[in-house]
C-alpha cells in the first residue's frame, strides 16, 4: 500500500491544478486579485459571460487582436486595389476617350469591402488562432460541477504547473477565499 | 442612474435572473415540444419552397422571359425584390452593430434573431441577381477569376460592386453572428440532453471554456466586428443605390439615392423585425426579454428613418421641379398621375402617413397596432422599389421608347417562393439555435440586477 504522502505526490503529479467557484463576478474578481496578490501566476479564470477586469486581475492585458485586424485590412484594401490596377492598367487596359486607366475614385468602393473583409476574416481567425480554437478537449471539462461554467457559476483554476502550487497550501489558500467549492482537475 | 421613471418601460423585466434566463431560452433549443402549428407553419413554408424550386427551374430552362420584363423595362421585379432583400437585412447589422457601439443595452435582446434575419434576407436577395441573367449558368463571369481569357469583370460598374459588397456583407454577418453564438453553444453542449445534441452543439461551440483570457480577446474581436459591420451597413445599400445612380435615366440619376436607399433599408428593416419579433414574442413568451421598450424603440427608429425617406421623396419632386430640366419633373408628374399612379399613392400612403402614427406613444406601444404598421410599411417600401424601377423605366426620355411593364404569374410565383425560403430558414433557425443571445442577456441581468433599475453600465471599456 502505498503511504499517503506517497499517494498525495501521485496525485499532485496526475493534476491539471486546484479550482475553486464562486457564484457571482464580484466574488471572483476579489477572489482573482487575492490569487495575483500571492503571487501565483498560471491562473485562469472561467465564467459564463466576460466579467470586466477579470483577467486583467489575473495578469492578462495585451490581447494582439487589434493588430491583427489592423494588418488583415491592409492587406484586404492593397491587395484589393491590386486587383483593380492590375486588371486596368496592366492586364487590359482600354482606352476610354482618353481617361486614365488608373481611375482611382471608380475603384474605392470594391477596395472598401475588401479591406472590410480582410479586417472582419482576420478579426475571426485571429481570435480562434490566439485562443487556441477550436480545443474539444480541456482538462478543466473534467471538473466537478464545470458545466455551470457556462450558465451561472464562476470558476478560477490555479494550475499545478505554477511554481508556487503546492497541494495542500493551494488548497487551504482557495478555502480561504471563501468559495461555494473547492476542486481538484485532473488531467 | 438608479431612478427610471415609471412611464419609461424596462429593457428586462424584473424578477428576471441569470439561471431563469440560460433556462428559458436554451430549454426552447433543447426540451420545447413540437407543436402542430410549428408542422402546419414549416409545412407553409416548405409548399412555398417548392413554388419557388418549380420556377427557378422553369425560368432557368426557358430564359427571362417567362418574366414580364421587356424593352424599355428590362428590370423587373427581381431587382426590386434584390433591392428589397437586402434592405431587410440591414437592420439586423444596424441592430448588431451600431446599437453595439453606441451602447444601446436593449440591443441586446434582439440581436441574434435580428442578425439570423439578416443572414436569411441577403440569401434570398443573392439570388435575384444570379437569376435575372439571361444566361445563369455563367454567373461566375461577374468574379475576377482566373482565365485563359483575359476576362475580367468591369469593376468600374456599380453592379460589380455589388457582388463584392453583397457578398463582404453576407460573409462579415455571418462571422459577426457566429461568433455571437459561440459562448450559447458551449452553452447548448452543457444542457444538453442527449449524446447527438451534446456532440453538435460541443463541435459548434468550438470548445468553448468560458476563459477569461478567451472573453477578453473574444470581446476585443466582437466590438471590432462591430466597428466594421457598421461602415458596411452605410456602404452596402450606398453600393446598392449607385446601380440605379449611376445610370441617366430620369428619376435614377439622382445623387439622394445612396443615402435615402440606406433610410429606407434600416426602415423596412426595422418593420421585419418587428414583424419577426412580436410572433416570437407571443408563441415563446419571450415577453420577459423582448420587452415594450424593445417595440417602442424599434417604433421610433422607423419613425426616424421614415421621416427620412419622406424627406426623399420630397427631395425628388422639389429638384425636378427646381431643375428645369423637362425630363425630371415629368419623371414626378408621371409617377403621380401616370399608368402607375395607383402604386405613387400607395407608397405615401405606407411610408409617408402611416408612420406620422409613430409620433404617439399610445401607437408605439400597442403590440397589435405595431405589428399592423410593420407589415404596411413592408408593402410600402416593396412597392417604393416598385415605383423606382419600373416608373422610371416606362416613361424615359423619348416617348417612342415607352412601354409597360405587366408582371406574369412567375414574377409573383418567384418573390413569394423566396418569401417561403426565408421563413422555413427562420423556423428553422428559431428550433436549432438560440434565438436571443445567452450570454449577453446574462451580463444584462446581472448589471440591472435583475431588471430593478436601468444598466449600470454597458460595453465596457477595453484598454487596447
Amino acid at each position: 500500500m502505498p503511504t499517503e504522502t506517497e499517494q498525495s505526490q501521485a496525485a499532485a503529479h496526475r493534476l491539471y491544478g486546484m479550482a475553486a467557484s464562486f457564484d457571482s463576478p464580484e466574488a471572483i474578481l476579489a477572489a482573482a486579485e487575492k490569487i495575483h496578490a500571492a503571487g501565483y501566476r498560471r491562473t485562469e479564470g472561467y465564467t459564463p459571460y466576460a466579467v470586466e477586469g477579470l483577467c486583467e486581475s489575473l495578469g492578462f492585458h495585451h490581447t494582439g487582436i487589434p493588430l491583427m485586424v489592423f494588418v488583415g485590412g491592409i492587406v484586404g484594401g492593397l491587395g484589393g486595389y491590386f486587383m483593380l490596377w492590375y486588371a486596368n492598367v496592366v492586364s487590359y487596359p482600354w482606352n476610354i476617350g482618353g481617361k486614365t486607366p488608373n481611375s482611382w475614385p471608380a475603384f474605392i468602393p470594391i477596395s472598401f469591402e475588401m479591406t472590410i473583409l480582410g479586417a472582419a476574416t482576420m478579426a475571426l481567425f485571429g481570435m480562434l488562432i490566439l485562443n487556441g480554437l477550436p480545443s474539444p478537449y480541456h482538462p478543466m471539462f473534467r471538473a466537478p460541477t464545470f458545466e455551470l461554467a457556462s450558465q451561472t457559476r464562476f470558476f478560477v483554476c490555479i494550475e499545478a504547473a505554477d511554481p508556487q502550487f503546492d497541494l495542500e497550501r493551494t488548497r487551504e489558500f482557495l478555502m480561504s477565499l471563501d468559495p461555494l467549492a473547492v476542486m481538484e482537475v485532473p488531467w | 442612474m438608479t431612478q427610471v421613471a415609471s412611464s419609461r418601460p424596462r429593457v428586462i423585466h424584473q424578477g428576471t435572473s441569470v439561471e431563469g434566463v440560460t433556462e428559458q431560452i436554451s430549454d426552447i433549443v433543447l426540451k420545447r415540444p413540437i407543436h402542430r402549428s410549428y408542422i402546419l407553419a414549416m409545412g407553409m413554408a416548405m409548399m412555398l419552397v417548392m413554388v419557388l424550386t418549380y420556377t427557378v427551374f422553369w425560368l432557368i430552362w426557358k430564359g427571362v422571359g417567362i418574366w414580364g420584363i421587356n424593352i424599355p423595362v428590362a428590370w423587373g421585379f427581381a431587382i426590386a425584390n434584390f433591392v428589397w432583400w437586402i434592405g431587410i437585412g440591414h437592420a439586423g447589422t444596424f441592430i448588431s452593430a451600431m446599437l453595439l457601439l453606441m451602447r444601446q443595452d436593449w440591443r441586446t435582446s434582439i440581436n441574434r434573431f435580428a442578425e439570423a434575419m439578416t443572414l436569411f434576407a441577403v440569401a434570398c436577395a443573392g439570388m435575384f441577381p444570379l437569376l435575372h441573367l439571361g444566361r445563369p449558368w455563367v454567373f461566375y463571369w461577374i468574379l475576377p477569376y482566373p482565365n485563359a481569357m483575359k476576362l475580367w469583370p468591369q469593376f468600374r460598374s456599380p453592379l460589380v460592386w455589388d457582388v463584392f459588397a453583397v457578398g463582404t456583407y453576407f460573409t462579415v454577418s455571418l462571422i459577426f453572428w457566429y461568433v455571437g453564438t459561440i459562448p450559447d453553444w458551449a452553452t447548448l453542449r452543457d444542457r444538453a440532453t442527449n449524446k447527438v445534441t451534446w456532440f453538435v452543439c460541443g463541435m459548434l461551440s468550438l470548445g468553448w471554456r468560458g476563459a477569461s483570457r478567451h472573453w477578453k480577446r473574444y470581446q476585443t474581436a466582437y466590438l471590432l466586428l462591430g466597428g466594421l459591420a457598421a461602415p458596411l451597413v452605410i456602404s452596402v445599400h450606398s453600393v446598392v443605390g449607385m446601380d440605379f445612380a449611376a445610370a441617366l435615366v430620369p428619376g435614377w440619376h439622382t445623387t439622394i439615392f445612396p443615402p435615402y436607399f440606406v433610410a429606407g433599408a434600416i426602415f423596412s428593416g426595422f418593420a421585419m423585425v418587428l414583424t419577426l419579433a412580436i410572433p416570437l414574442r407571443a408563441i415563446y413568451g419571450l415577453h420577459n426579454l423582448v420587452t415594450i421598450r424593445h417595440i417602442d424603440n424599434c417604433a421610433k427608429l422607423m419613425l426616424i428613418t421614415g421621416l427620412i425617406v419622406a424627406y426623399g421623396y420630397g427631395a425628388e419632386l422639389f429638384m425636378g421641379w427646381y431643375g428645369g430640366t423637362p425630363f425630371d419633373w415629368f419623371m414626378d408628374w408621371n409617377r403621380m398621375t401616370g399608368p402607375y399612379l395607383w402604386s405613387w399613392w400607395t407608397i405615401v400612403f405606407c411610408n409617408v402617413l402611416t408612420p406620422q402614427a409613430l409620433w404617439f406613444r399610445q401607437v408605439r406601444q400597442n403590440v397589435p397596432t405595431m405589428f399592423l404598421i410593420s407589415i404596411i410599411v413592408q408593402i410600402g417600401m416593396w412597392t417604393e422599389r416598385f415605383v423606382i424601377v419600373i416608373t422610371s423605366l416606362t416613361r424615359d426620355f423619348m416617348p417612342t421608347s415607352w412601354g409597360m411593364y405587366d408582371p406574369t404569374i412567375f414574377d409573383w410565383s418567384t418573390l413569394l417562393g423566396t418569401m417561403g425560403f426565408f421563413l422555413l430558414c427562420f423556423f428553422l433557425f428559431v428550433r436549432l439555435v438560440p434565438m436571443i443571445s445567452m450570454s449577453e442577456v446574462r451580463e444584462l441581468v446581472h448589471s440591472t440586477d435583475g431588471g430593478r433599475h436601468e444598466p449600470k453600465d454597458f460595453a465596457p471599456k477595453y484598454a487596447d
